[in-house]
């Protein structure tokens, strides 16, 4: 016991020495570590996760036909289980378009494109259902944006807009979550904001929701107007947090408060 | 056995008194307080003694959100035919009713043991009581912080 | 398909106190929430769950509008007999949900 104790000790003092040796000590936190331990617990447990209820919709809706093609998510792309990576790479420029979708709006082009159905409107519970299922097979994934130089514009104007003070508060996403991170705010640790772990399961919510729902409520939060949901600016600045949060592992489907 | 969803005649003495003030204050008029829980618990208990010991409600002291707090109520027993936990009852003092569950078990439970989610309208105390089948009544109780989430949503 | 998530272990030893967990898909509308129209929603919960061992009932919960929503329910059961747990969840507006596992006591 003592002994392993040591090692342990050994190993840990090495990690941190090697973390710095490397100029890479992480002072990026997922929002899992600012919660309780009851909350990181219900997220660890796959059979008390209620996010897990909904990747089993999604593990349904992945083997249904759906559209005029009749075609199921899985004729194309076989079982749920190849989909690991995906949910970390995107928002991405999907072949022959000239803009980035997030992981939602990849499964909605699928959906028109190959199956012929009509699209999800937003939050559709089906469709977070799918966004869960596939991000599950990313967990413990890094996130990893792709080098498409494409990407650029898009990311830039993401960056923009987090620094950008909005609404009847007049704060931006970085006042809060670059400045004031780990600090409180009505009683709650403000989170550094890094989208670990969408969709995820909000209490607030008692539901499963998206990322543009998160920013949402944070627009609401600060008293801006929301864009529209089929605003490109949720996916700019998608892409700029996930470029942020380069490098951090994937949690889907995560529990927060 | 089913929850007692109906108001007990206290509550509806608190109701009548607070319909006045209904048109300034809507929820005061038929929200749980310490003296409706008490009167719940008097509803399932009667009139035997209620003894503090033997039950344990294991609930995060400080919760980040009211919606979904994880509590697990666990009660001393040998769970034998001879002697076992027949009920588990579980009380709140400021959700809008008072009742948050019953659960039945018995011999065939092996550990008087239960665990759930549940709803807290405020920062509040619980309290479970745990019916024996010799007809003792054991109890245990919590409090819980509620903190509220920053940005929420508006209803549009 | 009910959108029920199930944790049980297959098998057990005969007397050992094996504990079951059980999480469904339910919004648990309490009745005291107003909508977006300012008018309370209806309460639409699980008013009851219940397990039976081999049809013989080993535990049940009454639920008040203070379950959380998608209930998750855990407790514990004696392991006697090979054979089915049923798992059933009723309540407002006609909710009946059952879901069966096996178990092999040995």
């Amino acid at each position: 016991m003592k002994a392993a104790r040591a090692a342990l000790g050994l190993v840990s003092l090495f990690a941190a020495t090697w973390a710095v040796a490397q100029g890479t000590l992480e002072t990026r936190r997922s929002g899992y570590q600012d919660m309780g331990a009851a909350l990181r617990q219900m997220q660890d447990d796959d059979t008390a996760n209620p996010g897990m209820l909904f990747v089993q919709l999604g593990a349904a809706a992945w083997d249904k036909p759906a559209g005029a093609s009749g075609k199921s998510c899985a004729d194309c792309h076989g079982a749920a289980s190849g989909m690991k990576g995906v949910a970390a790479r995107y928002p991405a420029i999907p072949p022959g378009a000239d803009k980035p979708v997030d992981l939602g709006g990849r499964i909605n082009l699928c959906r028109t494109g190959r199956q012929q159905a009509e699209p999800w409107p937003a939050e559709h519970r089906d469709l977070l259902a799918l966004e869960a299922l596939v991000a599950l097979q990313s967990r413990g994934e890094p996130i990893a944006p792709p080098a498409d130089p494409r990407l650029a514009p898009f990311r830039e104007r993401g960056a923009e807009i987090y620094r950008r003070r909005q609404g009847q508060l007049n704060l931006s996403c970085a006042i809060c979550h670059d400045d004031n991170a780990g600090k409180q705010l009505a009683g709650v640790v403000i989170p550094q904001a890094h989208p670990t772990g969408y969709p995820i399961y909000r209490l607030e919510w008692q539901a499963l929701g998206s990322l543009q729902r998160r920013l949402r409520n944070c627009l609401v939060g600060v008293r801006a107007d929301a864009w529209p949901l089929d605003a490109m600016e949720y996916v700019e600045l998608e892409t700029y947090l996930m470029d942020r949060a380069r490098g951090m592992k994937i949690e889907s489907p995560a529990v927060r408060p | 056995m089913t929850c007692r969803n109906g108001p007990t005649p206290l509550q509806r003495r608190t109701f009548l008194a607070g319909t006045a003030l209904v048109t300034i204050l809507p929820a005061a008029a038929a929200r749980a307080t310490p003296e409706a829980m008490a009167a719940a618990i008097r509803d399932v208990v009667g009139n035997a003694t209620v003894r503090e010991g033997k039950v344990t409600l294991d609930v995060p002291p400080l919760i980040e959100n009211g919606s979904t707090v994880p509590l697990t109520v666990s009660v001393e027993s040998p769970m034998s035919e001879a002697d076992h936990v027949k009920a588990i009852h579980v009380f709140n003092e400021k959700n809008p009713q008072p009742y948050v569950f019953d659960a039945t078990l018995g011999p065939a439970s092996g550990k008087a043991v239960i665990g759930t989610r549940i709803k807290l309208g405020d920062s509040q105390k619980i309290v479970a009581i745990a019916e024996t089948s010799k007809g003792e009544f054991w109890s245990g109780s919590a409090d819980v912080i509620v903190t509220l989430a920053a940005c929420l949503e508006e209803m549009t | 398909m009910a959108n029920v998530l199930i944790n049980v272990p297959k098998t057990a030893r005969r007397g050992e106190v094996i504990e079951i967990k059980a999480m469904i898909l339910h919004p648990m509308e309490t009745g005291f929430r107003p909508g977006t129209n300012g008018r309370i929603i209806p309460r639409n919960i699980i008013e009851r769950f219940t397990a039976t061992w081999n049809g013989t009932e080993v535990f049940s919960m009454a639920m008040s509008p203070a379950i959380a929503a998608n209930p998750f329910v855990s407790f514990f059961a004696v392991a006697r007999d090979s054979g089915t747990i049923a798992l059933r969840w009723t309540g407002d507006e006609g909710f009946a949900v059952e879901e069966r596992v096996a178990i092999t006591v040995g």
